[in-house]
């Protein structure tokens, strides 16, 4: 190397590098801001837009407790009224939290729901986003005539085969949705027994079997 | 509770080299010996302690105040590099005995990401431990640190044991060396993939 | 050594992942597809030319001390452009990758390339050297994910062939260990010269 490793050299050296190199990146930060806040909000308007009905207005964010912890909901709005929420639910899965927006209508019946990520176990508790029965049945969950939990707890969910605990706390997290829809409207929560028996961050396994 | 609950998940739930895959190279690479192996391992539990510790408050009081996210990856090991230096010439000068016997592996941590790994969790990732997701505090930061190191050091050092073995024994000429160490590991993360869903 | 031999040189000679033994952390953790394999191998490689080019035009008037760090830097600061691009334009692929792009900036064989061939070559030739091991870090990712996908998932490059599942075990973690651990039993049988 031809230049020499004196004091001045070697400041002067790094100084230029970690300057040129900010610099550069500034530059790429500014040119990307934009199309990462737009991929961002189009991955939003697409998960908020797959658990509501179409038509109407949607709200801007708002924010409220969700479950005992900080989150946010959009309501839809048709002829001057609300007609359904969006809700983010965060709650604790099998192998991380467990993060869906669920789409509420204001008759307490859940539209939809989708996962918006997941750290569940590959091929097991990750079905929870790939399993055609485990998500069709939240399509028109009416949660006046059906219970929010699993069967083996009593409720009226069907778990994914061999992954209860991540069944149950997909149950939770759309009951706390849901609760907090029915709080709004003023009315009392669902049928609290259900949610008992469920509590949050303490799944139990069940025996010998691998069960998630 | 709470706490428990995170030094249990960082060291055996969420191993950072049998579930995280961090630290890799020097796990494979230190591991022959159990003395060898317990010198990194202290080595890099004081690293990504005391790494943790600085980067979350380079990030909270610098990084984010003044909208520099974009940075954090260059910042974070930057710090790292300089912070083993420093570590190196201190322990140099006030413990020789100690640098002799952590000395060789201080260089090669700045590389193990491992440190760079747990620095960028601690920051970014959405903890969920049994609680709402939240942000870290700093205590339960450096906490988390520390049991994450500690479980690295179990890895490393149950790993060391059984390779110590393994050396002895008549090994197919296509499996000797990090062949055979890898499919031991993978006995070993199956082993600990049985602790999952305790927390 | 000739500019076809530079690229071709990664695939078998001096494999990253098989013969060198370099950058295990992201080939253990993000091959849980093919196509995941793939991502990451390409991530890799962007950088690898990149910071390669860069490094071996700089080495000239870098003092000898600080080598270490200025290149650091130059690698960190195209892995974040790598990071901010990924987040504009392939969402998917950042997310399921995660942590794993800012390391690259502690993947060996980056800082290993600038060390042992960018530092005395010519511009040209560690683009090619870049490009040469990028491209053998990349094959050998794919295949990796590849064997994982087919035995864990029962699919290929996403393709389901098995109405089931798979042997979830190859998914998870102790999969990348054994299949990767195999995988160089068969490269030491078969391929490398004794």
């Amino acid at each position: 190397m031809a230049v020499q490793s004196n004091f001045r050299n070697m400041v002067l050296c790094l100084t230029a590098v970690c300057l040129v190199c900010s610099a550069l990146l500034a530059g790429v930060y500014a040119m990307t801001k934009d199309p990462i806040d737009k991929t961002n909000a189009e991955i939003l308007r697409a998960s908020i837009g797959a658990v509501l009905p179409e038509g109407g207005e949607l709200s801007e964010a708002k924010d409220a407790e969700i479950g005992g912890q900080a989150s946010e909901y959009y309501v839809l709005m048709r002829d001057g009224s609300p007609a359904a929420y969006a809700v983010k639910s965060t709650v604790v899965g099998f192998g991380g939290p467990l993060a869906l927006m669920v789409g509420v209508t204001t008759d307490g019946i859940v539209y939809n729901t989708s996962v918006l990520s997941h750290q569940e176990t590959p091929g097991l508790g990750a079905k929870c986003n790939t399993d055609a029965k485990f998500m069709g049945q939240w399509q028109g969950f009416d949660t006046n005539s059906k219970v929010l939990a699993v069967t083996k707890d009593g409720g009226d969910v069907d778990a994914i085969t061999a992954s209860t605990i991540t069944s149950r706390a997909y149950a939770l997290a759309v009951k706390n949705a849901v609760d907090f829809v029915r709080s709004l409207a003023g009315a009392a929560p669902t049928d609290g027994a259900s949610g008992a028996s469920v509590p949050a961050g303490a799944p139990k396994n069940d025996g010998g079997q691998i069960d998630e | 509770m709470e706490i428990l609950l995170i030094i249990v998940s960082a060291i055996f739930v969420n191993n950072i080299v049998l579930a995280q895959f961090l630290g890799i190279c020097p796990y494979l690479g230190v591991s022959n010996k159990l003395s060898t192996a317990t010198g990194m391992s202290a080595a890099v539990c004081f690293v990504i302690t005391l790494a943790t510790l600085v980067t979350y408050l380079l990030n909270k009081y610098l990084l984010l105040p003044f909208g520099l996210e974009f940075l954090q990856t260059i910042a974070f090991i930057l710090v790292i590099a300089a912070l083993v230096q420093m570590v190196e010439i201190v322990l140099k000068k006030v413990s020789p005995s100690l640098y002799q016997a952590l000395g060789i592996f201080l260089p090669l941590i700045t590389t193990n990401c491992a440190v760079l790994g747990v620095a960028i969790n601690v920051v970014t990732k959405e903890f969920t431990f049994g609680l709402p997701s939240h942000m870290l505090g700093l205590g339960e930061a450096v906490l988390y640190a520390f049991a994450t190191s500690l479980g690295y050091g179990l890895a490393m050092v149950l790993f060391a044991g059984l390779r110590e073995h393994l050396a002895l024994s008549d090994v197919p000429k296509a499996f000797r060396g990090v062949p055979i160490a890898l499919i031991t590991v993978g006995i070993l993360a199956m082993a600990f993939m049985g602790f999952s869903g305790i927390a | 050594m000739s500019k076809f031999q530079l690229i071709t040189k990664g695939l078998v000679k001096d494999n990253p992942t098989f013969v060198l033994l370099l950058g295990m952390c992201p080939t253990l953790a993000t091959t849980t597809s093919a196509v995941n394999g793939l991502s990451m191998g390409l991530a890799t490689l962007f950088v690898l030319v990149l910071s390669n080019m860069a490094i071996s035009a700089i080495a000239p008037v870098v003092p000898d001390k600080v080598h270490i760090p200025v290149y650091i830097v130059v690698i960190a600061t195209f892995v974040t452009i790598l990071q901010l691009l990924m987040q504009a334009y392939t969402p998917d692929i950042y997310v399921t990758l995660g942590l794993f792009i800012p390391l690259i900036v502690v993947n060996c064989i980056v800082l290993g390339r600038a060390e042992a061939f960018a530092c005395k070559n010519s511009v040209v030739d560690s683009a090619l050297d870049g490009l040469g091991v990028g491209i053998g870090f990349t094959v050998s990712l794919t295949v990796i994910g590849l064997v994982r996908e087919i035995l864990g998932s029962g699919s290929a490059f996403g393709w389901k062939f098995l109405s089931g599942d798979g042997m979830l075990a190859f998914v998870m973690a102790p999969g990348a260990f054994l299949v990767l651990g195999y995988l160089m039993v068969l490269f030491n049988k078969f391929i490398a010269k004794k």
